[in-house]
């Protein structure tokens, strides 16, 4: 097909290729119901998040702060469903350097990961006696069945339940840092507790001020609360 | 039946750094040029713009801007007598993808190699004899030199507005900059930028140490700057959002911020993004290149032939490209033959994190640029006698510190629980007074025989094609020197004052899952000698002489630095040898 110009794929030339309004900006998340946790996996996972980055005085815990939302939407996206992974066969166990190989995706790892745990504390499983849903048991008990899962004491029906302690955590602390939009670290609270602020773009007036604490408040991609009331 | 497009003078595959260079120098020259890229077309107003540029999530965690493992990855193992696994998600390393490559994404970390670096096998046989070095490392001389390069990384410098103090004004060495680098032969067009408390306060220690520190060769703009091409920039803003993420400032050199803008209004110039190259084709006497294959975004095979092919891609798809053409003969590391896959090299980085007195310093982590930092280069190549150590190579060292952004940079001191109460306590007291260098101690790998790439035999890509096997481990040499170096780089921060000093040295064996650099070299070597090279001292393939290759993967072995100034220096290198020599009289450039 000698002189076709038919391939596919945009051709640039002479100019370069911009259209007006055309962005990539992100998608916040929306208020609303939950997109993949069922109200017993909401439960669990509110507790996990409170267990993980527990409230106090200052600064609200991983469920008041919206980690369960972060992960719900996450999951309910190209992350849960390992979008743009490399996910071919055959699956075979390397070594730790080789780095995960596992068939799951997220989705499949946080629904049998839930379910199992549930399971296993209501079997009264060590470290915890009590016959109750994760949920239901004392904060103490909670942290103990956490921590039997991170050194990988506790074995969970059906999965590793270090591999999933390890996706809980990771997941639940980007939630709290992660910005706003994205449905955790309401309120900027993450934030705030550490001093960062956040979706600034210019601090060219500061980079000379040594040992000064930068004194502004943090900025979401989404802007902040201030900004939204109107003068009257 | 596969389709034709018009024959083209140069095709060039990938429009990243040495791409745009290329396509720009040889538009110039009069030739009708093509890139195809098999990513995107990424612009500042469209991808990364300044409403929604500073999203860790996105960009840090989540990876947008990189190449998708789907498309393709490699495979990996330590040993040649283990099985090697894919890579389902990126670790070490953050290969790029789309237009700019990782030139959108990069730190702007401007190095230019020691002199030394480029006849590194004379030089250490002759200070230290053969016997010095391991039997298995492979190092070589470049058959470039730093004299002969010296012109090209000035010429980046100045496409790129590079900010830095000058150490060596043609053989003056000069106060404030790194009295090891080679004679340059004119300033930095740009002074250096400004730097904020704690880079200065390592530099005070470093000082008192008797090192000699000095400003990091930055690509982030320390003032507005208008290019050799007419191209602007504007200041850096120290957002904080460097590397990982695209610029929406216009402050950090880029091919969209330094080349691009001019390349696209030339009627000799088109671009043709999200198209993969799947092959170059060559004549039945295998010696000479006709053009290249490649896929559209329909799943259609064309053909796109050209006089002169380029390739421009990642240093691993590189040499993927020439193993699935069959291009030059792979390597053999049992019969230690063939030149297509050997001397593969990554870094050896390692960091100390330091936690200091937080009722008096507060370093306000998040004021930074990508290339920001006060380093010492004491340690690096063979700025120093290695007779007593016992291992070759070194580093550049420095708080670097490019970030504060929470999801990654919130250290807290060992022993802390990585959860609950107390790590949260611990990440509140933490934030304002510990330091975490970006990439702390920059050392270099060196090559070795067992070190390489083939096509895995198993997993294969979405066009049916082989993966790359990366064979890769950390040898003795490189421990030992990260060893010596981290400790000195602690040393530093203990004199700065901090309470507490952690090291993390790098240990064996290499791990796919921790990220160091995305500074893979070699796998297509430059060089004299056709039996040690795939490519000439021009990056002309000795096989093909009508194609190039860009590239770290021309590196023999990696230095301790950054390479994308040595990259674009070699890419000028070669263009000058091709516009003056080559168009005028097609053939190979050196004679074995």
């Amino acid at each position: 097909m000698a002189g076709g110009e038919g391939a596919k794929g945009e051709v640039i030339s002479g100019h370069l290729p911009w259209h007006p309004a055309e962005t990539t900006a992100p998608q916040p998340v929306k208020p609303g119901p939950w997109l993949f946790f069922s109200p017993a996996e909401v439960a669990a996972m509110g507790a996990i998040a409170d267990r993980i980055i527990p409230p106090d005085p200052q600064t609200p815990g991983g469920r008041d702060a919206g980690c369960v939302v972060f992960v719900d939407r996450q999951l309910s996206g190209a992350y849960g469903r390992r979008e743009g992974l490399y996910v071919s066969g055959p699956f075979e166990n390397g070594t730790k350097e080789q780095g995960p190989q596992s068939p799951q995706n997220p989705r499949d790892l946080y629904r049998s990961g839930l379910s199992a745990l549930d399971r296993y504390c209501l079997a009264g499983s060590r470290p915890v006696a009590a016959r109750k849903a994760f949920a239901e048991l004392t904060a103490e008990e909670q942290d103990d069945v956490l921590h039997a899962l991170e050194s990988g004491t506790a074995q969970l029906e059906g999965l590793d339940g270090k591999t999933f302690f390890e996706q809980l955590l990771k997941d639940i602390q980007q939630g709290f840092f992660a910005d706003p939009i994205y449905g955790g670290n309401h309120e900027m609270c993450a934030w705030k507790m550490i001093g960062f602020p956040g979706a600034r773009y210019d601090y060219t007036e500061w980079v000379g001020k040594h040992n000064q604490r930068y004194p502004y408040p943090p900025v979401s991609i989404a802007g902040r609360p201030a900004w939204n009331i109107r003068p009257d | 039946m596969m389709r034709k497009l018009p024959p083209k003078d140069v095709v060039i595959v990938g429009l990243g750094w040495t791409g745009s260079i290329v396509a720009y120098e040889l538009a110039e020259a009069g030739l009708d040029v093509t890139a195809i890229e098999r990513g995107p077309w990424r612009d500042t107003a469209t991808d990364y713009a300044p409403n929604f540029a500073q999203d860790e999530l996105r960009y840090r965690i989540r990876h947008e801007l990189f190449l998708r493992p789907d498309q393709t990855t490699f495979t990996f193992r330590n040993k040649m007598s283990g099985t090697a696994l894919p890579i389902r998600t990126w670790g070490a390393f953050m290969p790029p993808n789309g237009v700019g490559g990782g030139g959108v994404h990069w730190n702007g970390e401007t190095w230019r190699f020691l002199p030394s670096d480029f006849v590194l096998k004379t030089h250490l046989t002759q200070r230290y004899g053969a016997h010095f070095l391991p039997d298995d490392m492979t190092i070589q001389d470049w058959g470039v030199t730093f004299e002969e390069l010296e012109p090209h990384y000035d010429r980046f410098e100045y496409l790129c507005g590079t900010s830095g103090t000058a150490g060596n004004l043609q053989g003056k060495i000069q106060p404030g900059g790194n009295p090891f680098e080679g004679p340059r032969s004119r300033a930095y067009p740009n002074p250096a930028q400004q730097q904020p408390f704690s880079h200065t306060l390592f530099a005070k220690a470093a000082a008192d140490l008797g090192y000699h520190p000095f400003p990091q060769p930055s690509g982030n703009m320390s003032r507005a700057y208008r290019n050799p091409l007419g191209v602007r920039l504007g200041p850096c803003t120290y957002c904080g959002f460097c590397e990982w993420f695209g610029c929406a400032n216009y402050s950090k050199a880029s091919p969209q911020t330094t080349i691009l803008p001019v390349l696209v209004r030339k009627p000799n110039f088109q671009a043709r993004d999200n198209c993969e190259v799947t092959r170059i084709n060559t004549d039945s006497t295998g010696k000479r290149a006709t053009g290249v294959t490649f896929v559209d975004t329909a799943g259609i095979e064309w053909e796109q032939p050209a006089d002169l092919v380029i390739l421009a891609a990642y240093t691993i798809f590189n040499v993927q490209l020439l193993l699935l053409s069959g291009i030059g003969a792979p390597y053999d590391p049992v019969a230690n033959r063939g030149v297509i896959g050997r001397n593969f090299t990554h870094q050896t980085i390692s960091d100390v994190t330091s936690f200091f007195d937080r009722t008096r310093f507060a370093f306000n982590p998040f004021i930074a640029s990508g290339s920001i930092g006060m380093c010492i280069d004491e340690f690096n190549g063979d700025n120093f006698d290695h007779g007593p150590h016992g291992f070759v190579g070194g580093g550049y060292m420095g708080q670097v510190q490019t970030n504060g952004r929470p999801i990654e940079t919130t250290p807290v001191p060992p022993g802390t629980p990585r959860w609950g109460a107390q790590w949260k306590q611990a990440v509140r007291d933490n934030y304002q007074s510990a330091l975490k260098p970006g990439t702390g101690v920059h050392g270099s790998m060196y090559s070795y025989r067992d070190v390489y790439l083939d096509l895995d035999p198993t997993y294969r890509d979405r066009f049916n094609r082989p993966l790359v096997r990366i064979t890769m481990d950390f040898h003795e040499n490189e421990l030992k020197q990260n060893v010596f170096l981290t400790d000195k780089f602690a040393d530093i921060f203990r004199a700065m004052g901090a309470q507490q000093v952690v090291k993390e040295y790098r240990k064996g064996p290499y791990d796919i899952t921790k990220y160091q650099t995305t500074h893979l070299c070699g796998g297509a070597i430059m060089g004299n000698d056709p039996g040690t090279s795939a490519l000439n001292r021009y990056l002309q393939s000795w096989d093909v002489p009508n194609l190039f290759v860009m590239g770290a993967s021309a590196f023999p072995q990696n230095a301790g630095y950054n390479p994308t100034g040595t990259v674009a220096a070699l890419a000028y290198w070669s263009l000058d040898a091709i516009r003056n020599r080559y168009l005028k009289s097609p053939g190979p450039l050196q004679h074995a």
